[in-house]
């Protein structure tokens, strides 16, 4: 059954096509990552696909909601109770302490719970930063702040737009993780990346260029690699996970002596 | 946990964890309050102030004998005063004149009620003290200076009986003034500066100078300070002059007069300050939530992401607004009662009178002026668009 549906979506900007022309069709639970060139229209898409942003042309379905054709209230609504978002630059906000920006996703979408928040937190493997604003953590502790608070609300659609882009490799594999895990629960999941090694994890890859839908590849490996990985990751998780943070902490002492 | 405590969480933490920003916009609200509160303060107190201070320049009602008589007996001053409220009563003085000698030398003596003189005359400056008993004298300043005494000297005040003198002058002057005079000797305790034609009396009591003379005479004037308007005057008055037919009073109307126009000057100049002062605020704070909102346009976008309404968006930051608002209102209703209690002792020397109902007022004008200071900026927050926080910076 098809979750998303993009039919003939262009999005234009004066005579600028961000994205031209696309079709896609994206399954419950599928895992598909979006590749692509700087200015391809992959961050467009996310937008629309978001609800943060309308289509110029053609027809977006969501839940066969056609959302493209609806108001501003309306998408508000339809972001709040159905799409969690990670971005590249992880956005949290800077006054409120990890487990507060959770609980601001809860507060827009329904009641703040700061215990599920803690759970939330606990599954990231950030609970013992719960208190911390996010300038005391390390870039892959925000993310993984913004992973948190993107599946509180138990979204039908993860949407991330570089959800890697600014960490290293230790910090990227606990991202993987946790999209494997979301997966495995039944979370359709949508991940721009310009990682290779970020998008051959998922199971489909779609490839735009200059707004263009021009490649898609099936990974005819996905099931074995996710069930191989799934066990190596519930050993290699805790370890992974403070050697990853050694390092961002070691990172940022050098950074204070300059 | 519920969604206001969450509403509160933020706000509250806005404010903490940021608070250079917020900082300069409650320092507006703050001063603004401060002045509104103060100047609101002085605005109530001054005519009670005023009233004072314009007491202070002397009586507002005097007696004096009506027609051909030569005193008010005190028994005619008493049932005078009985028409008046009491609680009104600032002070009442008597005085009686008697012409007396001092080395030889004619002097005018007043006698009057110590008390009620400090009262109807605050504005004498006395050097020393005031006389508290028997055989004291209070020295006019020109008196004093013709006769070279200061506090603590003793003096002789001779008293001689007017008709008498003038048929024992066509005998023999010098013998018989000798015989019929009268002579007592009085303490000066201090000198009198009043800056008028007092100065050149001296004063001592009602008992004294019945002693001196030796006969209990009527009182050539009654001064009487009364707190009442003008209309409250002039009808105690009407109503002395019908009761009690010995008593002339008579109102002294310049000084109340002067009281009314100066009073209502003040009180336009305050509230035109007042609503300056409040403009600035509201202009100061308006600026600060301009910049507030621009500067965290990402962090709008991203709630907006996560799905907040342009009403709950609105809601934050005008919570913000009025929580600021708020704590500056109180704050400045404490500073401003120590404005106008400076203010106060440096104009009028006296305490300001504590308003309870003002604390409510300021928290509520200064809430309604932030707020109302917040609308135009917080509507700009509602127009950023979510899709920014997928651009990259
Ligand atoms: N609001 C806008 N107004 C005009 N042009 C825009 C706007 N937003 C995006 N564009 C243009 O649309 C094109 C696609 O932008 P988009 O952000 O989708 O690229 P992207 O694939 O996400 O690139 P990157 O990998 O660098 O993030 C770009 O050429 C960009 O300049
Ligand atoms: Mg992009």
């Amino acid at each position: 059954m098809s979750l998303l549906e993009l039919k003939n979506v262009s999005k234009i900007y004066g005579n600028l096509k961000a994205l031209d022309n696309v079709s896609l069709n994206v399954d419950t639970g599928e895992w598909v990552a979006i590749m692509g060139p700087s200015g391809s229209g992959k961050s467009t898409m996310m937008n629309i696909i978001g609800c943060m942003d309308k289509s110029s042309l053609g027809e977006v379905l969501l839940d066969d909601v056609d959302i493209s054709k609806i108001s501003s209230k309306k998408l508000t609504e339809i972001r709040r109770d159905k799409i969690g978002l990670i971005f590249q630059q992880f956005h949290l906000v800077n006054y409120l302490t990890a487990v507060e920006n959770v609980m601001l996703a809860q507060y827009y979408h329904s009641m703040p719970d700061e215990k599920e928040a803690m759970e939330a937190l606990e599954r990231v493997g950030l609970a013992d930063r719960a208190k911390h604003l996010p300038s005391q953590l390390s870039g892959g502790e925000q993310q993984r702040v913004c992973i948190a608070r993107a599946l509180i609300n138990h979204p039908e659609i993860i949407l991330a737009d570089e959800p890697t882009g600014n960490l290293d490799e230790a910090n990227e594999n606990i991202v993987i993780d946790l999209f494997r895990q979301l997966h495995n629960e039944g979370t359709t999941l949508i991940v721009v990346t310009h990682d290779p090694e970020v998008a051959e994890v998922a199971q489909r890859t779609i490839v735009l260029d200059h707004g263009k839908l021009v490649k898609e590849v099936i990974n005819e490996n996905f099931n074995q690699q996710n069930q191989a990985s799934e066990k190596s990751a519930k050993t290699v998780k805790t370890d992974e996970e403070k050697s990853a943070d050694k390092k961002s902490e070691s990172g940022k002492k050098t950074k204070k002596k300059k | 946990m519920k969604k206001q405590n969450m509403f509160f969480r933020m706000i509250t933490a806005s404010l903490l964890r940021r608070r250079s920003r917020m900082l300069v916009a409650l320092l507006a609200i703050m001063v603004g309050a401060t002045i509104l509160s103060g100047l609101v303060t002085i605005y109530y107190d001054v005519p009670r102030q005023m009233g004072e201070q314009f007491r202070n320049y002397g009586a507002n009602m005097i007696f004096l004998p009506a027609g051909d008589n030569d005193g008010i007996s005190s028994s005619d001053s008493d049932r005078a005063l009985a028409d008046i409220d009491k609680n009104n009563i600032v002070g009442v003085a008597p005085y009686r004149y008697e012409t007396v000698l001092i080395n030889e030398r004619p002097v005018i003596a007043a006698a009057t009620d110590f008390s009620g003189a400090k009262a109807t005359s605050p504005y004498w400056y006395v050097t020393g003290a005031w006389p508290s008993e028997s055989g004291q004298v209070l020295v006019g300043e020109d008196i004093a200076e013709l006769y070279g005494v200061a506090q603590g000297d003793e003096m002789t005040v001779s008293f001689v009986p007017a008709n008498t003198s003038e048929v024992s002058a066509e005998k023999n002057a010098d013998e018989n003034t000798k015989e019929n005079e009268k002579s007592m000797k009085f303490t000066v305790t201090g000198i009198l500066d009043t800056g008028g034609s007092d100065e050149n009396y001296i004063f001592i009591s009602l008992q004294d100078m019945q002693a001196l003379t030796g006969e209990s005479a009527a009182y050539d004037m009654v001064e009487l300070s009364i707190s009442a308007t003008q209309d409250k005057l002039e009808s105690y008055a009407d109503k002395i002059g019908k009761d009690v037919s010995a008593v002339s009073p008579r109102l002294v109307k310049r000084v109340t007069q002067s009281e009314t126009t100066v009073l209502s000057k003040l009180q336009s100049l305050v509230l035109i300050v007042t609503v300056v002062v409040l403009l600035l605020t509201m202009i100061c704070v308006a600026t600060t939530m301009t910049a507030v909102v621009t500067e965290r346009r990402k962090e709008i976008g991203l709630r907006k992401a996560l799905g907040a309404s342009n009403k709950s968006i609105t809601g934050e930051f005008m919570g913000e607004g009025m929580m600021l608002g708020g704590i500056g209102g109180i704050l400045g209703s404490v500073l401003g009662y120590f404005f106008a209690e400076l203010v106060s002792m440096n104009v009028f020397n006296s305490s300001i009178t504590f308003q309870p109902l003002l604390i409510p007022v300021t928290l509520v004008v200064s809430v309604a002026v932030t707020a109302a200071a917040c609308l135009l900026p917080v509507r700009s927050a509602t127009d950023v668009d979510p899709a920014l926080v997928l651009k990259g910076e």
